[in-house]
């Protein structure tokens, strides 16, 4: 009974969010409609969105945190529904590479995202019910235009970097090819200028166990007060091994048992990789909604900058004045470093400022959210010397 | 507020290519090592560079200390850049462990309007009395690694430089030789002897054909 009681207040609390988030918000009017890459209207859609340090008098210090597909606007803060610290608190803060006391960050939440900016789980204003299925289908791009509005409503002309891991380095990408005059760095991190077919296929299995979850109710279980726990835990499941690699699952699990003596001869989660993939399902669902789970991994399915450009991702870079800095990792098989070396060779193409670094890691995909202390290396670096280019005076008392 | 000025511990080689470079100019290093030719550069003559380096290790202690590098290797990346990208592609110790020497200099005659390549000369005296006396695969404080171990797959005296070069078509805009306490060789002197007494060389080329 306790857990049903737990579940109903972490439901509950999430519901809140999708609606009325903790964070700051941007309501983009309706003089400002946005023309979605599936050519219908969106208007008018909420951002919401969280900021970190002083933006200086001449409003050329932010730098724009794109977050992953399950990640949100609480970047360097506390998660209003699970409570934990923010999602990359070892890279953004004071002193730390993303320097709040030099920069300030904004991360907003994405277009179809569940913690307050403008998705299926939030309410359709035409309707007054919750979006669900009639949310329209949605593109990495429409994310970053649903941000310029709110870079525009907080004064900024160009923004000094944009940064992100995964689909973050996808919107990053997306920042430079649509609005690259706007982007004075770049920094895409364990990121593809396109999703590879086998990424597609993961992202079907996670889609196809939500929707064959009988409390889906073809998406409208927030009318009904259902919620697809199950099949939405199981598509997070799936979707954690690709963010891991061997090595690490072997390193961490082995073939341990958990808290057993023997093998149990049954299909309990006998094994610590088991126990281990429950949880991160289970707690997965307490916080994110199905609904948005399958718009944002269709929209990186749809994902590919070189088809937008003639089929030649050089196109989407021409004329960028940009610096970037590529980041890979040797273990990561969802993003390898092969797609990455694909934007390094594409910026070459157009003699764009390219920095390309490969990182050693056996954490795979996930490295980028951990420590990793030659990412935070790099990314200070870069910045330092980007912000340097750009005129920025350093933080006080740092080096 | 007085102008960066070069380490006194700065290579000699270095030096001269920094001598070579016009202020203000796009540079590309190709096999840039730890960026001390890359910072030089930038510091002394404001340069706009950019470096390739194979070893991740490298790369990355280069890109935190702000230089704009990637990783990757002369034979594979080059053929990405446009035709005259920079205004200098610089090769610097490296070409001698290219696995396409030719292919790497018509690169780099291609992507740079100027090409400064510099090498380990295997003519060198020592090199060649080594060889003589010793029979063996020579160890000089120049080349320091014995053969199985050694990056170099395509060593090259200074007279075999000056004959790819004339492969290629390139034009020699300067050749300067070092001998082994650093000193340049005096443009008198001849060929033959510069390739006695020349440790290292660095040249400068600039194509011979329009693009």
């Amino acid at each position: 009974m306790a857990d049903a009681q737990d579940f109903q207040a972490s439901t509950d609390a999430r519901v809140l969010e999708a609606t009325t988030p903790s964070s700051d918000t941007f309501d983009v009017g309706a003089d400002r409609p946005l023309r979605l890459d599936c050519d219908k209207i969106l208007s008018p859609y909420r951002i919401a969105y969280k900021t970190y340090g002083q933006l200086n008098a001449d409003k050329s210090n932010a730098i724009l945190v794109a977050h992953a597909l399950t990640m949100d606007q609480y970047v360097a803060s506390h998660h209003p529904v699970t409570g934990k610290p923010g999602w990359w608190e070892i890279m953004v803060g004071p002193g730390k590479p993303i320097d709040t006391d030099r920069f300030f960050v904004i991360c907003p939440n994405v277009l179809g995202g569940c913690m307050g900016s403008t998705g299926p789980a939030s309410i359709n204003p035409h309707t007054a019910k919750p979006w669900g299925l009639d949310f329209p289908v949605i593109t990495i791009g429409d994310m970053v235009d649903a941000q310029v509005p709110l870079i525009d409503h907080l004064g900024i002309d160009e923004l000094f970097c944009v940064i992100g891991g995964s689909m973050g380095g996808m919107q990053v990408l997306e920042w430079t090819a649509r609005h690259g005059d706007r982007v004075f760095a770049a920094v895409p991190i364990a990121t593809a200028a396109w999703h590879s077919s086998q990424n597609i296929a993961f992202h079907e299995v996670g889609r196809q166990a939500v929707m064959a979850d009988p409390n889906w109710a073809q998406g409208r279980y927030l009318e009904l007060g259902s919620e697809p726990r199950n099949g939405l835990a199981v598509a997070r499941m799936a979707a954690h091994i690709t963010y891991l690699s061997e090595e690490a699952l072997q390193q961490k699990f082995g073939r341990s048992l958990q808290d057993l003596a023997a093998k149990s001869f049954s299909f309990n989660a006998d094994f610590q990789v088991e126990s281990y993939l429950r949880h991160q399902g289970s707690t997965f669902v307490d916080r994110f909604d199905a609904n948005s789970y399958l718009y944002i991994t269709r929209a990186i399915d749809y994902f590919d900058l070189a088809a937008e450009h003639g089929d030649v991702l050089a196109n989407a870079f021409k004329g960028t004045r940009t610096r970037f800095c590529v980041v890979s990792f040797t273990s990561d098989w969802l993003y390898p470093t092969r797609e990455s070396r694909e934007i390094v060779h594409a910026l070459n193409a157009v003699a764009a400022n390219v920095s390309f670094v490969e990182i050693e890691s056996d954490k795979g995909h996930d490295a980028f959210l951990l420590d990793e202390p030659e990412l935070f290396a790099t990314v200070r670096g870069f910045l330092n010397a980007a912000a340097g280019k750009r005129g920025l005076r350093p933080a006080a008392g740092s080096r | 507020m007085l102008a960066p000025k070069a380490q006194p511990n700065t290579r000699f080689d270095h030096l001269l290519i920094a001598e070579m470079v016009t202020r203000g100019s796009r540079v590309l290093d190709v096999g840039c090592g730890d960026g001390s030719l890359l910072q030089l550069l930038a510091d002394t003559k404001d340069v706009d560079g950019r470096g390739i380096e194979v070893a991740r290790e490298r790369v990355n202690a280069c890109v935190a200390r702000g230089l704009s590098v990637i990783q990757g290797d002369a034979d594979r990346d080059l053929a990405d850049y446009p035709d005259d990208a920079f205004d200098f592609a610089i090769l610097s110790l490296t070409i001698q462990a290219t696995r396409q020497p030719k292919a790497v200099l018509e690169q780099l005659l291609r992507i740079g309007r100027s090409a400064i390549v510099s090498f380990p000369n295997f003519g060198h005296w020592q090199v060649r009395t080594r060889l003589l006396l010793t029979g063996r695969m020579p160890v000089t404080e120049n080349l320091p690694d014995a053969w199985h171990e050694s990056p170099n797959a395509h060593l090259c005296t200074i007279k075999d430089f000056g004959d790819l070069c004339r492969l290629v078509n390139a034009r020699v805009e300067r050749a300067v030789a070092f001998n082994i306490w650093g000193q340049r060789l005096g443009t008198w002197i001849p060929l033959t002897v510069h390739n006695l007494l020349g440790e290292k060389a660095v040249f400068m080329l600039t194509r011979s054909w329009p693009h």
